[in-house]
């Protein structure tokens, strides 16, 4: 006889009466790892997004010359150009050309509807240091001096609603993530407690026999793991063919804000990780429930 | 290994019918026929708010001995089994077990103490979707036991008890006698310094009645404490060596806690 072994064999994983996989929490847990894994991602996805906007209009800004008469304009321009490709901190300045603005435009005007008789604005694209775009007003005010009719966007300033809904959605997929641990938590709590009460009589005479605690909450422990690790992987699976078909969706749009809130591979693990991170949670809450349970009893 | 060896001395081949006891060895366990195993000092059992259903129980068991307790239903003869077998603290008083005080010892040691005692419960307590086999085999495996370490001992004890053919049946298919014996297989299986037993007897035949009784003998004459709840006088009179503690309305017959011997078997 073996002393002080504290584990029950594999052949007592039998000891509770109902077989693996059996009742509803396997589905349940299945369910919220579904829902899980479509919030993270969605958070995850809404952050490779967010960091694409900041990549892409981050201390940027553009100079637009509104002037209606075409020698002025390109006057101001190119003295706006000039003073900007000399100013501390401007990193870049170049001028948008003429048929690039054309293509820009067409979706609204038409094919050639940018014709010359109208008077498109001159756009320089700036990018600059990060002290010199905290100091964009004094650059607004040069650029103003050589350009009258200059004016100075900041890219941020326009962008900032949409970053504004970008972030409050990305809060909500993390509130999300961590309501369904909640409730996940709370299943694996309530399934505890029931499978508890029906095995009762079995863990009575367990105990009275010696079983420790311990050895009693292993049982259950193992079976939830086990209903959690099934649950798990159906919820990452059913996730992962949605995600898939979103994303194909997304790749047909052709959108580039869309298409940033991709999911990078680094992303695809964190989600496979899911179901562990779920496998390993129902087994600490299960032990701790079924532990405190017993705790009550002799 | 050493413990299947002597677990094979004591419940003799497979098949031994009826056990006897020439080939024990009596010093098995080093015992102090002196010591007191179990001691009750003043011992008083309420459920709940209701009356008291012990009231002042004192006495000690000696070590290896074999007693039996009697009295008539209702007199409080499970509660004091279930005290004896660590399912219950008392209301109030004193007991200690191999020595140690139970009332205030902490849980985490409880499990230590429940695994030297065996218990033969009225209603059986198998559990109902393991087999025969699994059943008696339970305390085996809770004290950790080797899977290849069971399978002699737990078949032996089986055939012992005359179940070999039905191993691998659930207790749903046994009969009450059947059942019973499996229960008492599962008790004694792993070699308990103290055997608790309510009434192990009640739904077997004479013949296995008696069977039963000479493994408790022999158990005891290894140096296992028995206690036996009874209604079943020639039970009692079979074991002349017995002790008698009587019951009635939660109180000792014999206030003082001085212990009877039992009538003795009338001459054929």
């Amino acid at each position: 006889m073996k002393a002080g072994v504290r584990q029950f064999g594999t052949a007592d994983a039998r000891l509770l009466s109902e077989g693996r996989l059996s009742g509803p929490m396997p589905w349940v847990i299945a369910i919220m790892m579904f829902l899980t894994v479509l919030a993270a991602a969605a958070g995850l996805g809404l952050g490779g997004a967010a960091d694409r906007l900041d990549t892409t209009t981050g201390n940027r800004a553009t100079v637009q010359i509104v002037e209606p008469n075409p020698d002025r304009r390109e006057e101001q321009a190119v003295a706006a150009l000039s003073l900007l490709q000399r100013f501390p901190g401007v990193t870049s300045a170049s001028r948008i050309p003429t048929s690039e603005m054309a293509d820009l435009l067409e979706p609204w005007l038409g094919p050639g509807g940018a014709q010359d008789d109208l008077p498109i604005p001159a756009m320089i694209d700036i990018e600059l240091s990060p002290p010199a775009y905290a100091r964009m007003d004094s650059l607004r005010a040069a650029v103003t001096a050589a350009a009258p009719a200059a004016r100075l966007d900041d890219n941020a300033q326009w962008l900032a609603p949409l970053a504004g809904l970008i972030g409050a959605l990305r809060l909500l997929a993390g509130g999300l993530v961590l309501l369904m641990i909640a409730a996940t938590a709370a299943t694996v709590v309530l399934a505890a407690r029931a499978s508890l009460d029906t095995h009762r009589s079995t863990i009575e005479v367990l105990h009275l026999m010696g079983a420790t605690d311990v050895q009693v909450a292993r049982l259950f422990q193992r079976r939830i793991a086990f209903d959690a690790l099934f649950g798990g992987f159906v919820g990452l699976a059913a996730a992962g063919g949605v995600l898939l078909l979103i994303g194909a969706r997304i790749g047909a749009l052709g959108s580039d804000l869309l298409g940033s809130a991709g999911l990078p591979p680094l992303s695809w693990a964190l989600l496979v990780a899911l179901p562990v991170f779920g496998v390993l949670l129902a087994m600490v809450v299960a032990r701790a429930t079924i532990l405190r349970a017993l705790g009550r009893m002799l | 290994m050493q413990a299947i060896a002597r677990f094979c001395m004591v419940y003799g081949p497979p098949g031994a019918v009826p056990l006897t006891v020439e080939g024990f060895q009596p010093a098995e366990r080093a015992l102090n026929s002196s010591a007191s195993i179990v001691q009750f000092d003043n011992v008083g059992l309420r459920y709940g708010t209701g009356a008291e259903t012990l009231s002042d129980l004192s006495f000690s068991l000696r070590e290896g001995g074999f007693y039996f307790l009697t009295g008539p239903s209702g007199a409080g003869k499970t509660s004091l089994l279930k005290l004896l077998y660590l399912a219950q603290r008392p209301s109030r008083g004193l007991i200690k077990l191999f020595g140690e005080d139970i009332v205030t010892m902490p849980r985490k040691r409880l499990p230590g103490f429940r695994r030297r005692i065996g218990v033969v419960f009225q209603d059986f307590r198998l559990v109902p979707h393991l087999s025969a086999f699994d059943n008696v085999a339970l305390p085996l495996r809770v004290a950790g036991v080797e899977e290849s370490d069971l399978q002699t001992p737990v078949s032996e004890m089986l055939a012992w008890v005359g179940l070999g053919h039905r191993a691998t049946a659930r207790p749903a298919t046994l009969s009450g006698g059947e059942q019973q014996r499996v229960a008492i297989a599962r008790a004694v299986i792993a070699r308990p310094e103290l055997l608790v037993a309510d009434e192990p007897t009640g739904n077997v035949d004479p013949e296995m009645a008696k069977r039963l009784l000479h493994l408790f003998d022999g158990l005891n004459k290894l140096g296992t404490t028995i206690v036996v709840a009874t209604h079943d006088l020639h039970l009692i009179s079979s074991i002349g060596r017995s002790e008698m503690l009587r019951l009635d309305r939660g109180q000792l017959l014999d206030p003082t806690g001085a212990l009877r011997h039992p009538p003795k078997r009338p001459e054929a």
